[in-house]
């Protein structure tokens, strides 16, 4: 992917602003009063000419939402926000309904072709021959994307395909159109508008996000990705998000986000929901890099996600892989409800912090079902002044009988003014479950990076080895071309992290 | 004349390891540093190849008649200096063949010679990794992690093969190897002998140089030279033992 080499060079050359994606691009947009009320959320619901039950259901969150209280279990410090002095809703100012790509701004086709998106189907179908380290040619691999400018969805690529393969893919205010069944079957029942804070205030306010449904045996025949991104100022975006895979489907969903810099603290609160059914399997893959602050952790977004799977019936399989590089603050879980007897869940993730940021992260898997495993796989990178907590739960009820888990939670650190906290917590409920847990927490070594740099490599390059060479587990998870992003990714955030 | 050390004094945490050490290697030279423990050996390694942490007092580096005391370990391995270690460090997750393309670049980019290109790389791999006896499971295994006390050194010249330094410093390389061991890397250093190349083979015992013949031998002795002769010396030395220098030294 040239363009993502393109970002890497032009990203080495500034000096002044670190941060990559940095730039604001200049379109009209439409947005709501500022501060959050019942007319708020009647405005959102009314923008979207939503039908009168899902205005429904976004008043019974809000009226919820009221009567709690934001957690502060996590280990993560920031200013008290202030909810009435932002911006549930911004779109940019152009017909909503783009039949083509033709239709689409060229200013934000521009913005996209700055991060390095592959929106235009053409380059997609034309598929750039890429070769593995020893000359394999590598099989072509095919994405459609979602693309979310602020809270509106701009362009869906490869409509048409999947349309023949019977796969569901577009926005989420599109679904609530034209699927209303499926979109009620299914929307808060794996997060329940009563979940948590962050949650509830997204199932009120929530603009937009992706809707995906494989039918029974299908394959998806091709990854699906969104991407996110933060544009206006003071806008909160809250996606919202559901895949759905029928009996015996299988998709795998990537989803990347952006933001350019902002001066103020920016809420970004999202909700993701996947179902599987027997014998599904979803895979879900993020990288993540959103604005993490200056040098001083002045701005950055604050990312409070709830993500939950459910393994619903027999035999089916969520795995969730995370690369998270950005961000002031990462509150974001995502677990799996291993309801379905022998269903699989899997939590693979990189966490890095550098600066001031504070990443409060890990998963929760639920062994409700018998005979079910799950596996979580966590590599935790602190560098500067950051603080990195891997946070988990893994719990088998009662009627679990046969769960197995295996955790391994890593953590790397850089320098001597971070830290690494590992937070685990185990209930087993019958006496058939093996848990296992293993961590450990090293320092990058000076004998290490002395090695690498013996043999001709800067002290980045040698971090970035070392630490390329720490995640490896979880990078080969990653869709082929999402591991090299990722790996530039990586390489990028711990820029200026040794001396 | 290639390497050129002045008068070279070293400390570590205050503690004086290297105490006016003089000595000259010439282009293409094998050079056997020999000494009892503790003589200071495996610091001058470290200070050559640039490692931190040691506080050079006094005296000077000289390479191609240029010092080289204000040069990072990357800027001293561009200018073609290896060192073989003597405790090689693993690198988890990365792969030996990932290491030795990243190491190879990163050189030529400070060269500002331009980086090898994916298929020329792993023939040029394949090709040296073939010579040494060294499989290609070897090559994809992360760096080090694993390995047998005999794999490690092989590696180091491995690495050292595709590298080409021009002033390559083989630290203890018999320590921990058997014998079989022991020739097998032996003959991949000779392999590597040529007018071009110089070394500095840094040894405790006389046996690696039966294998890796010295044209000079060096005696050094509380961190400093204290007797050079041909390879008779080493000899000499397996035979009397070092007790003579150290007390000369003393």
């Amino acid at each position: 992917m040239p363009a993502v080499q393109e970002t890497v060079d032009r990203v080495r050359q500034i000096d002044v602003d670190q941060y990559k994606y940095g730039f604001v691009t200049d379109v009209e947009s439409e947005k709501a009063p500022i501060g959050l009320s019942e007319d708020t959320v009647r405005y959102i619901s009314a923008k979207k000419n939503e039908p009168a039950w899902m205005l429904e259901w976004r008043l019974e969150a809000f009226k919820r939402w009221l009567t709690m209280r934001e957690p502060t279990w996590a280990r993560v410090d920031y200013p008290k926000i202030d909810y009435q002095n932002a911006y549930y809703y911004s779109a940019p100012k152009k017909k909503p309904e783009l039949s083509s790509l033709d239709e689409v701004d060229p200013q934000i086709l521009e913005t996209y072709k700055k991060l390095g998106i592959p929106l235009r189907e053409q380059e997609m179908l034309a598929g750039v021959v890429r070769k593995d380290a020893d000359g394999n040619v590598l099989a072509e691999r095919r994405v459609a994307v979602d693309a979310v400018f602020d809270s509106v969805s701009v362009a869906t690529t490869f409509k048409e395909e999947l349309k023949r393969a019977g796969v569901i893919f577009m926005p989420m205010s599109e679904a609530i159109q034209q699927h209303p069944e499926l979109v009620r079957k299914y929307l808060g029942s794996v997060v329940p508008t009563t979940d948590n804070f962050f949650a509830t205030l997204n199932s009120a306010v929530f603009s937009d996000g992706s809707f995906v449904y494989v039918p029974p045996g299908v394959r998806c025949p091709m990854e699906l990705s969104t991407y996110f991104r933060i544009n206006e100022a003071n806008t909160g975006q809250f996606e919202r998000t559901l895949i759905i895979a029928d009996k015996g489907a299988y998709v795998s969903y990537l989803e990347g986000c952006t933001a350019p810099m902002r001066d103020e603290n920016q809420l970004h609160a999202a909700v993701v929901e996947l179902v599987t059914h027997d014998d599904a399997e979803i895979k879900y893959s993020t990288v993540q890099n959103w604005y993490p602050g200056d040098a001083d952790g002045k701005g950055g977004i604050f990312n409070f996600v709830t993500k939950r799977g459910d393994c619903r019936g027999k035999n089916s399989k969520i795995s969730w892989t995370q690369v998270e590089t950005g961000s002031a603050i990462t509150w974001k879980y995502p677990s799996c409800i291993l309801r379905g007897d022998g269903s699989r869940g899997e939590f693979y993730s990189i966490a890095i912090s550098n600066g001031m940021q504070q990443v409060d992260s890990g998963t929760k898997m639920i062994h409700l079902g018998k005979n079910t495993t799950s596996r979580i796989i966590s590599k935790g990178i602190s560098a500067g002044k950051s603080n990195n907590t891997y946070r988990g739960l893994v719990t088998a009820h009662r009627k679990a009988t046969g769960a197995r888990n295996f955790t391994n939670c890593d953590s790397l650190l850089i320098g001597d003014q971070c830290g690494a906290h590992t937070v685990p917590y185990i209930e087993a409920k019958n006496s058939s479950a093996v848990f296992e847990h293993e961590a450990s927490t090293s320092k990058i070594s000076e004998d290490m990076l002395f090695y690498c740099r013996s043999r001709g490599m800067s002290a980045e390059e040698a971090t970035a080895l070392v630490v390329n060479g720490f995640v490896k587990d979880v990078l080969q998870q990653l869709p082929m071309e999402f591991a090299v992003e990722a790996q530039n990714l990586i390489s990028i955030s711990l820029e200026g992290s040794v001396g | 004349m290639l390497l050129e050390i002045k008068n070279l004094h070293v400390e570590v945490a205050d503690k004086k390891i290297l105490n006016g050490l003089n000595l000259t290697i010439e282009k293409g030279q094998v050079a056997a540093i020999m000494g009892p423990n503790g003589s200071g050996k495996s610091t001058f390694s470290y200070v050559l190849a640039g490692k931190d942490a040691y506080n050079i007092t006094e005296g000077d580096i000289l390479l191609d008649g240029e010092s080289i005391l204000e040069l990072a370990p990357d800027e001293r391995a561009a200018k073609g200096i290896f060192l073989a270690f003597q405790y090689p460090v693993e690198v988890p997750g990365v792969a030996t063949m990932t290491f030795l393309r990243t190491a190879l670049n990163a050189q030529r980019k400070l060269r500002g010679e331009g980086e090898y290109s994916t298929p020329d790389f792993i023939k040029l791999v394949r090709e040296t990794s073939a010579k040494l006896g060294v499989s290609q499971e070897h090559l994809r295994r992360a760096v080090n992690v694993g390995f047998s006390g005999g794999e490690k050194k092989r590696n180091e010249i491995l690495q050292m093969a595709i590298l080409q330094p021009r002033l390559a410093i083989l630290d203890e390389t018999d320590s921990g190897l058997d014998i079989d061991a022991l020739k097998i890397v032996s003959e991949g250093v000779n392999r590597l002998r040529s007018p071009e190349r110089s070394m500095i083979v840094i040894t405790h015992y006389q046996r690696l140089l039966n294998y890796i013949v010295p044209d000079v031998v060096h005696v050094m002795s509380k961190g400093r030279v204290v007797k050079s002769g041909g390879k008779e010396l080493a000899l000499e030395l397996e035979a009397k033992g070092y007790a003579q220098y150290t007390d000369e030294a003393a």
